[in-house]
């Protein structure tokens, strides 16, 4: 069979290798950055001037070096009977168990519920009850059920990224272009396959996009599990400081909360880009 | 040699506006070294005779058979090329390609070679690790066109493969999908609004009405086997025989060439 001739685009296209996407870039970066980084200098000069010429009690603003002293000296000697990578560990340990569990039970139930309708409204109910209300209100029920443990403390995160993390999934299923299911049995995809291949690929921007959605609210949550006789954790330390009135301690753990916040987003990003860059 | 048969076919739909009658005892045969091409306006149910042959969906009456067995769901044997190429944008170029290879289990290595072979094939020779977003809608069908022949099929089954695309890119495709029947002697199955394009790529050529859809018409055009004995495709689209044929048709099942030319886009 003779070669097929190409047209002049695809030559050109061939020739240059793989073709760049042509990215739009904003005038200056810098400056659509620029305001940014003034409301955050000027926070803190703020901060700076307001303790520094007492304005407001130290015990109630410790002074910017001050929080990093404390920060540097929590991190070595630690803060109630155990250091800020023990406190930070603790945290992560329980996120992590509660997002491994999400993803090992939502991920399959969303399947579930995007292709039979059946099973999507016997489990929808269930979801739309408890998702709306607060974790907090329903904390002290967990507590009476499953103790004041670290049973209880995963479950509640759990639950929290289990709701969104679910109908994410659920709905990028639902999503998957019919013809690309029609293709891939054709090819000779058996049920499992099409799931594996087509059905997971196709939902997997959704299903990143509710685990950042599940992941900030997970976070959020730690604080208020750890508010149950915890011994070890992030919302703990910062809880217990708060009852004796160590602020430069609260104020420090409030910004590792916030730094492990912002980094679990932007690692979703990152996989976002990575491996559902097609969806963009 | 394999045959995909089409017995007494009906197919309706009930809507809520009454029953929509797609087929009604429509009867096709399909051989291997055959080119059916199903020629009609929109709505005369093309894409449902396909998905039967696919096993996409059952008939209401009739039946339909490959090598006497009635067709009970998709299946490798029978490649699908679609009208929105279906191609997996999360993979390669390549591994749509072998997308098939793939679920066979077939080994990385012989996949990635069977891969190259088929994309030179369709000329994408050097497109492997291209992106699906990256490609153009041409060479999206022609790698859709590689991907259904991995299987090694018996039939080809296109529900418009080409009604997308630019003419000049669509003339170049034709020949490439004669070039392979050809080459391979596959049975193939084409749908199209086009007379031209029907005229040109059938050995057998089957013109529908809708509503019922019903086989008004059917001809065995000679050209695609004068383009297999190596005549051009410029010179068979501008003999008088096939402009006669055209308009022929033309004037015998279509009001207005502007009506074939509207529902093609
Ligand atoms: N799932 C369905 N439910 C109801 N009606 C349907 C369904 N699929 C097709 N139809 C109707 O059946 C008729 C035939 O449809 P079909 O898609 O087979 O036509 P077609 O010839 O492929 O048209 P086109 O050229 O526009 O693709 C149309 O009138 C269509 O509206
Ligand atoms: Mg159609």
């Amino acid at each position: 069979m003779p070669p097929i001739e190409l047209s002049v685009a695809e030559e050109v296209a061939l020739q240059s290798g793989r073709p760049e996407p042509v990215r739009y870039r904003a005038p200056s970066a810098w400056r659509a950055r620029l305001p940014k980084l003034v409301t955050v200098l000027g926070l803190l000069t703020l901060w700076e001037l307001v303790s520094g010429f007492g304005v407001v009690s130290s015990l109630f603003l410790p002074a910017p070096q001050q929080v990093l002293t404390k920060l540097v000296e929590i991190a070595t000697t630690g803060f109630m009977d155990a250091t800020l990578w023990q406190h930070t560990e603790a945290s992560l340990l329980r996120v992590s168990l509660a997002v491994l569990a999400a993803l090992l039970t939502a991920v399959p139930l969303g399947v579930l519920i995007g292709l039979n309708r059946t099973v999507s409204s016997a489990v929808d109910p269930l979801i739309e009850f408890y998702r709306p209300v607060p974790p907090l209100a329903y904390l002290p029920l967990i507590v009476i059920w499953f103790g004041i443990g670290e049973v209880s403390k995963v479950l509640l995160i759990y639950l929290a990224i289990f709701a969104p993390l679910v109908l994410a999934t659920g709905s990028g299923v639902r999503r998957v272009e019919q013809s690309r299911v029609l293709a891939a049995r054709s090819l000779g995809a058996c049920r499992w396959q099409l799931v594996r291949h087509v059905i997971l690929p196709s939902a997997l921007p959704d299903i990143l996009t509710g685990l950042r959605i599940a992941l900030g609210v997970g976070w959020s949550t730690l604080v208020a599990a750890e508010l149950i006789a915890a011994q070890r954790g992030l919302g703990f330390m910062v809880q217990s400081a708060s009852q004796f009135l160590v602020t430069d301690v609260v104020i420090a753990g409030i910004l590792v909360i916030a730094v492990i916040a912002l980094v679990l987003e932007l690692s979703i990003r990152y996989l976002e880009r990575r491996y559902a860059g097609w969806a963009h | 040699m394999a045959r995909l048969s089409v017995d007494n076919v009906s197919v309706h739909y009930p809507t809520p506006r009454g029953v929509v009658h797609a087929l009604d005892k429509v009867s096709l045969e399909i051989a291997s070294g055959d080119v059916v091409v199903a020629l009609g306006a929109s709505g005369c149910g093309k894409s449902t005779l396909l998905g039967l042959m696919a096993g996409f969906q059952r008939p209401d009456a009739g039946r339909v058979t490959l090598d006497g067995a009635t067709i009970t769901g998709p299946g490798a044997d029978r490649g699908v090329v679609f009208q929105d190429d279906a191609l997996m944008p999360w993979l390669s170029a390549a591994d749509n390609v072998a997308f098939g290879l793939t679920l066979q289990k077939v080994g990385r290595s012989e996949r990635r070679e069977r891969a190259e072979a088929l994309m030179r094939q369709v000329g994408l020779a050097g497109f492997e690790d291209h992106r699906i977003g990256e490609l153009s809608g041409g060479m999206r069908q022609r790698l859709g066109l590689a991907r259904a022949l991995a299987n090694r099929p018996d039939f080809l089954l296109m529900d418009e493969p080409l009604g997308a695309l630019d003419a000049l890119t669509r003339e170049r495709i034709q020949s490439l999908i004669l070039d392979i029947w050809r080459g391979t002697g596959t049975g193939i199955f084409l749908i199209t609004h086009s007379i031209e394009e029907a005229l040109f790529l059938a050995t057998e050529l089957v013109i529908l009405s809708p509503r019922p859809g019903r086989i008004v018409r059917r001809l065995q055009p000679g050209f695609a086997r004068r383009y297999a004995a190596g005549e051009s495709a410029r010179s068979i689209k501008a003999d008088p025989d096939f402009v006669r044929a055209r308009e022929d048709i033309l004037n015998a099942h279509f009001a207005y060439d502007e009506e074939i030319e509207h529902a093609a886009h």
